[in-house]
């Protein structure tokens, strides 16, 4: 009895115009410099009060005061991938209490506005990683949290895991550490929150802040 | 039966060849007789325990294919082992002695891309089904990027 392989298939091979590592570590996935997805139309009412004499003083009130309600409850989606979702439910639990900061852990990425990666991606589990963000409607964002969802961590080298999880989606704050202590993810929510409050008025990404890029 | 009973009977068949190790008892086999020596360890050494089926890459020097058989109740372990030549891919399944042999055997085809003749279904256990390549096997490029994720 004769066995055949699966006979695999392949995308298009991109990967064989890519001369080493160095030079796929520029193909991170970024933002869309489009920011929110939103009509045209309501991009200009927004332009011409912005540039009428005056009227900056109104979109500014505005665009904090949305960007205070968009940082004053941010929901992340409750998924974990790894060990790292033990320390992101200690987090959430009582003793760290992120739901001061009114971060309600939901379980559904279609009332989420946040997406903590907590662990190590695999190849495998990278496109329902990317299915789950594609879920969430704008604004979102992405915490990229330990070792592993930053770079690979332990297993970079390995032939199974995604090396970074910015190969998938756009990470806005990346949390050091193997596995961050809630502190550290807290923190890093924290600076999450700072970088939504210097959003610019239509959602779009802010200019680099000293303070947190 | 005991280890050593059993060890005598190993020893018995032609062209097994049993090396000297008290645990596990451990028996070098020809792929011919791959599947034969393993039904013996099963109904006549009492081995109905499949513990595990792996395989080594030794280079040049080809695959060998390692299957670990337990005795559970006398306590004692076979360790089957066995050389398939260099380049070749193909070797007799034992999932019809023993069905625990199954998923390992798939896991077996899925890392070093062992072809078991006469598996009901052998396909990608763990790695997705449109993986290229067997990557544990020294011949992968670890580090190689594939897209659209590596």
């Amino acid at each position: 009895m004769e066995i055949k392989a699966p006979v695999p298939q392949i995308p298009a091979s991109f990967w064989k115009s890519v001369k080493d590592l160095q030079e796929w570590e520029t193909h991170h996935k970024r933002r869309p410099d489009t920011g929110d997805k939103q009509s045209a139309l309501f991009e200009q009412v927004t332009e011409g009060i912005h540039n009428f004499p005056g009227g900056f003083a109104l979109t500014t009130v505005a665009d904090g005061f949305f960007n205070w309600a968009r940082k004053s409850s941010v929901w992340p989606v409750s998924f974990g991938l790894a060990c790292c979702a033990i320390e992101m439910m200690a987090t959430f639990a009582s003793r760290f209490d992120v739901e001061r900061l009114g971060m309600v852990p939901w379980a559904s990425p279609r009332h989420s506005d946040l997406m903590i990666v907590s662990g190590t991606v695999t190849i495998k589990m990278a496109p329902m990683l990317e299915r789950i963000y594609d879920q969430m409607p704008d604004p979102k964002w992405v915490v990229s949290m330990g070792s592993c969802a930053n770079s690979g961590g332990p297993f970079r080298h390995g032939y199974h895991v995604v090396k970074g999880v910015d190969r998938v989606v756009p990470v806005d704050v990346y949390v050091p550490g193997c596995p961050p202590p809630p502190e550290s993810l807290l923190n890093g929510l924290l600076l999450l929150q700072d970088q939504i409050s210097h959003f610019r008025r239509t959602g779009q990404r802010a200019e680099p802040n000293a303070k947190v890029d | 039966m005991t280890a050593e009973q059993a060890r005598e009977q190993l020893a018995t068949v032609g062209g097994v060849t049993v090396a000297p190790d008290a645990h596990p008892i451990t028996v070098h086999v020809l792929p011919e007789q791959w599947v034969d020596v393993a039904r013996l360890a099963k109904d006549t050494l009492g081995c109905t325990f499949f513990n595990f089926l792996t395989a080594i890459d030794w280079k040049a020097e080809g695959l060998e294919i390692v299957a670990w058989v337990d005795n559970l109740e006398a306590k004692f372990a076979v360790e089957m082992r066995m050389r398939i030549a260099p380049g070749e891919t193909a070797c007799p399944s034992l999932v019809p002695v023993y069905r625990g042999a199954n998923w390992m055997e798939r896991e077996c085809f899925d890392m070093f891309g062992v072809r078991f003749a006469g598996h009901p279904d052998l396909r990608r256990i763990l790695l997705a089904d449109d993986w290229e390549g067997h990557p544990l096997l020294k011949s992968y490029a670890v580090d190689t990027p594939h897209p659209p994720y590596r």
